[in-house]
């Protein structure tokens, strides 16, 4: 049998990311002879629970709610061309998500796609809610007396190959690691067998490669003078190029901005990894400490020496909780003296939230003095010629459990519009809802016979 | 002037990086631009002066990976997020601005012939401070 090449393409890294940056990718895998996957990749932590959320009000909903704008550029030319799409923005309703892709379709004038999605990954139709809040967490912390508004097992490469087996052209999921919306086409193709560790490390890490989008093709590296970047403003989103053995180039589509290089793939390999020789995902231990990068003509670089070892005996579970609100308040001084004027702007407000009985954890900024890498600490400016005539924007923030708490803080800063120093303005202030996660291990034999494929048909 | 010459510079004259999270943990990678400055930075960034650079954070253990192959060091850095993404008070809830605090703030001794031909530290016109 010849040997043949798997083609995959990620058009989203993250659930702002552009809506049309798969359109060049769709050219170029149209061009391509062999399997060919569009992936997107849009869910982060906690869009899980906000999906969640929004289910419990309304069950039509709960999906992306830029399913739309994400298929509807590409839709078309996928199906001319075969391309099979792969997404997790079924988030918390895939199938819900599904019918709306045979909606879209069906307005576009197109034939019925067939369209599979995952199930199992929410655990809490079928474990223990008490259980789980009860579990303790990886990161210490407790969720005792909190309230559960999420509860999803990260499922690998080998349920999306599971869901790919019933032959659908566009697979929709919830939560399953990012990289094995790669892997799983791949255990598809090759066949790939539970025990062929380099394999599935090799397709694991060609999916973390690609699954931040534009993030290992030049974009999120650009630093002016030091690292150029060829035109970042129409930056080329990736495509991997993988061979049976696990042997994977990372390229993208010709005409596109942007550049791959050994720097790019580095620096994107190493992002939110910790052990380089353990990268746990459900199917594998992935090791890239003796991992090889070389190039292989203009953008394109070629990945070998992945290996892999024994996959975790427990998958990980996130569980995402209530979690208070954060209060963000900022006010502008400029010219002669700014920084003194915005210090005495914060100053005043602390102590009148001390006085109102809120020794709350205030966090002051005085952006342009001290911020982001100063952890807020005003003795870090100590030493430091700051500009007498100059820009300050002094921020407060606080996360606390009450509503009433934070929107006073916020009151309390936008009150200086004219109880304030002198010269104070472009006062913005919001105080947002947040959600707080944990994760939890859980053995695999709980949630394994609830993992299922299931095929939504069209009306 | 020759190639043995010593440069005072920040780590960002021959490095560059990225921050990622997970949970409290940042971790930055750092990757020499040539490879020759691969052992060096392995000889001056220890964990211990990595860890002194983040301790206004209040950030805890770090620890050094190390990969050869990549001419690249991988810095996982315990409680740095201010209890991370959904708990911390910070502009920058991510942290992804804190690769720049390893390669702006850390100032070494460093070869000449270790910083990239066209950098801009090596123009004497170039003021980086």
């Amino acid at each position: 049998m010849m040997d043949k090449t798997v083609y995959i393409a990620n058009g989203a890294g993250f659930s702002g990311d552009r809506f049309d940056a798969a359109v060049p990718l769709v050219a170029r895998l149209a061009s391509c002879s062999g399997p060919r996957y569009l992936m997107f990749e849009v869910l982060a932590e906690r869009t899980i629970a906000i999906a969640q959320i929004a289910k419990e009000k309304d069950p039509a909903s709960g999906y992306s709610p830029y399913l739309e704008n994400y298929l509807r550029p590409i839709l078309a030319d996928a199906q001319k061309h075969q391309i099979k799409i792969i997404s997790n923005m079924g988030a918390a309703n895939p199938a819900a998500a599904a019918r709306h892709v045979h909606k879209l379709a069906k307005e576009m004038g197109l034939a019925p796609f067939k369209i599979a999605i995952l199930k199992g990954d929410d655990v809490t139709p079928y474990l223990d809610r008490q259980a789980i809040m009860e579990a303790e967490t990886m990161e210490g912390t407790s969720l005792a007396g909190r309230t559960l508004s999420a509860a999803n097992a990260y499922l690998g490469g080998d349920a999306v190959a599971e869901v790919l087996k019933t032959g659908a052209d566009i697979v929709l999921v919830g939560r399953t690691t990012d990289s094995a919306l790669v892997l799983g086409p791949l255990i598809h193709e090759f066949g790939w067998s539970e025990s062929e560790l380099d394999k599935l490390a090799a397709g694991t890490i060609c999916g973390h490669l690609l699954e931040c989008g534009a993030q290992v093709t030049g974009a999120y590296f650009a630093d002016p003078d030091f690292k150029d970047v060829p035109d970042l403003a129409e930056v080329g989103f990736p495509l991997a190029e993988v061979q049976s053995d696990g042997q994977f180039v990372i390229t993208k589509a010709e005409g596109t901005g942007g550049c791959v290089t050994k720097a790019t793939v580095t620096e994107q390999l190493l992002y939110e990894m910790h052990d380089p020789s353990c990268y746990l995902v459900p199917d594998v231990s992935a090791d890239v400490s003796a991992m090889r990068l070389s190039e292989d003509g203009p953008d394109r670089i070629a990945v070998s020496g992945i290996k892999g070892h024994k996959r975790p005996d427990k998958l990980k579970v996130t569980v995402c909780i209530d979690g208070g609100y954060m209060a963000e308040a900022e006010m502008s001084y400029a010219g002669l003296n700014a920084f003194k004027r915005a210090r005495l702007a914060g100053e005043v407000v602390l102590k009148r939230m001390r006085a109102k009985g809120h020794n709350g954890d205030i966090r002051m900024d005085i952006l342009g003095a001290y911020s982001v890498l100063d952890g807020g600490k005003a003795e870090r400016i100590e030493g430091k010629n700051l500009p007498f005539d100059s820009d300050y924007r002094v921020r407060l923030a606080l996360v606390c459990g009450d509503r009433q708490t934070a929107q006073l803080l916020c009151d309390e800063l936008g009150h200086l519009y004219c109880s304030g120093p002198a010269g104070g303005g472009g006062y913005r202030a919001s105080v947002t809802e947040q959600m707080a996660s944990a994760s939890i291990l859980l053995d695999r034999e709980l949630i394994a016979p609830h993992i299922q494929a299931e095929v939504i048909s069209h009306d | 002037m020759t190639n043995s010459e010593i440069m005072r510079l920040p780590l960002h004259a021959i490095a560059h990086g990225r921050a990622g999270d997970k949970g409290n943990v940042s971790n930055i990678s750092l990757i020499a631009y040539l490879p020759e400055a691969y052992d060096f930075i392995a000889s001056e960034v220890s964990e211990k002066k990595v860890e002194a650079l983040f301790a206004h954070l209040g950030a805890g253990a770090v620890k050094r990976y190390e990969l050869p192959n990549l001419q690249a060091f991988n810095f996982v850095i315990q409680d740095a997020l201010d209890g991370g993404v959904n708990a911390s008070r910070s502009l920058d809830r991510h942290g992804k601005t804190l690769s720049f605090i390893l390669l702006s703030k850390m100032i070494l001794d460093i070869p000449r012939n270790l910083v990239p031909e066209n950098s801009p530290y090596l123009n004497p016109d170039f003021n980086w401070q």
